[in-house]
């Protein structure tokens, strides 16, 4: 089971209470940008085994919304932080790299 | 004036291992803002008198009090009656800060969950840890009843009571219901 916990909020709860947005810290390309840019920020996406950072909504509680950083195959959740920033912060990545030693993630690791 | 009436009108189940009833209307003023300033504080403290309650919080004394929502969103509860006037008092306290006082009375329906099994009725339905160390008179809990958004906070030690959509509240009352059906419980 995926607990996770809102940092807005504070509450822990399971995955049903909270709703998937998909992946974390996505740069937007819109008007004007290269055809390649657009697409990369439209379609591609991380598909990883392992460390994860995805935007998560805690639809039946607060209704905030937060980042969270996370195993894909155990689960384990490394940390949640705010949704108002583009990294993810120091003690979340050294906490990873405690627990996943040379892990990366896009320009992340 | 039409008269208005609760969504069940006044619904009871208590043939089961918790008594379930629906709670008579009841004055429902949601206030968003900035919680911090002390306009916001003093709209929702003027109208419920009791004090502001921390965060995951509720302060309520009979019909009246205040429910910490999120961080920038209060319920304050108050009698029925006075709503209207209560929401035009707040307005004058908020005078020009950014905030949002609005009468949800109607759109809500309520229930109260009373008995010594209460805990495990709600356990049943919701994604919470209700074991009597965990969940305390005082705190307060939005979260999901089974498919449906709900909140609750405990009146004392053996009672609940909860809040949820009035469109949905003949669905959280056959929920409650059937969770506390005879020869239901759980012995945790």
């Amino acid at each position: 089971m995926l607990s996770l916990t809102c940092p807005v909020c504070g509450v822990t709860a399971e995955e049903t209470e909270f709703h998937g947005g998909g992946e974390a810290h996505l740069k937007r390309f819109g008007p004007g940008a290269t055809d390649d840019d657009f697409e990369g920020y439209l379609f591609m996406r991380e598909n990883p085994r392992g460390v994860h950072f995805e935007r998560w909504r805690h639809a039946y509680g607060c209704g905030k919304w937060f980042h969270a950083a996370r195993c894909t195959t155990t689960l384990q959740v490394f940390g949640t932080y705010a949704a108002q920033t583009y990294e993810p912060p120091k003690d979340i990545c050294e906490k990873i790299s405690g627990e996943r030693p040379g892990w990366s993630w896009r320009l992340f690791k | 004036m039409s008269d208005p009436v609760t969504a069940l009108d006044g619904a009871v189940s208590d043939a089961g291992i918790a008594t379930i009833t629906e709670v008579p209307l009841q004055g429902m003023i949601t206030l968003r803002g900035d919680l911090s300033t002390t306009a916001v504080k003093n709209a929702a403290t003027g109208v419920a008198a009791v004090d502001m309650p921390g965060q995951g919080e509720a302060n309520c004394v009979e019909n009246r009090g205040i429910c910490w929502m999120s961080p920038d969103e209060m319920l304050v509860l108050c009698p029925y009656e006075t709503v209207a006037a209560n929401i035009e008092l707040m307005q004058k306290t908020l005078s020009d800060a950014h905030a949002l006082a609005v009468n949800v009375s109607d759109a809500r329906a309520s229930f109260r969950v009373g008995g010594g099994r209460a805990r495990e009725v709600i356990a049943k339905l919701c994604p919470v840890d209700l074991s009597p160390d965990a969940f305390k008179p005082g705190m307060f809990r939005r979260t999901r009843m089974a498919q449906v958004p709900a909140a609750f906070w405990m009146r004392d030690e053996d009672s609940f009571q909860i809040i949820c959509f009035r469109s949905q509240a003949q669905y959280v009352f056959d929920l409650l219901t059937v969770a506390a059906q005879p020869g239901s419980e759980v012995n945790l």
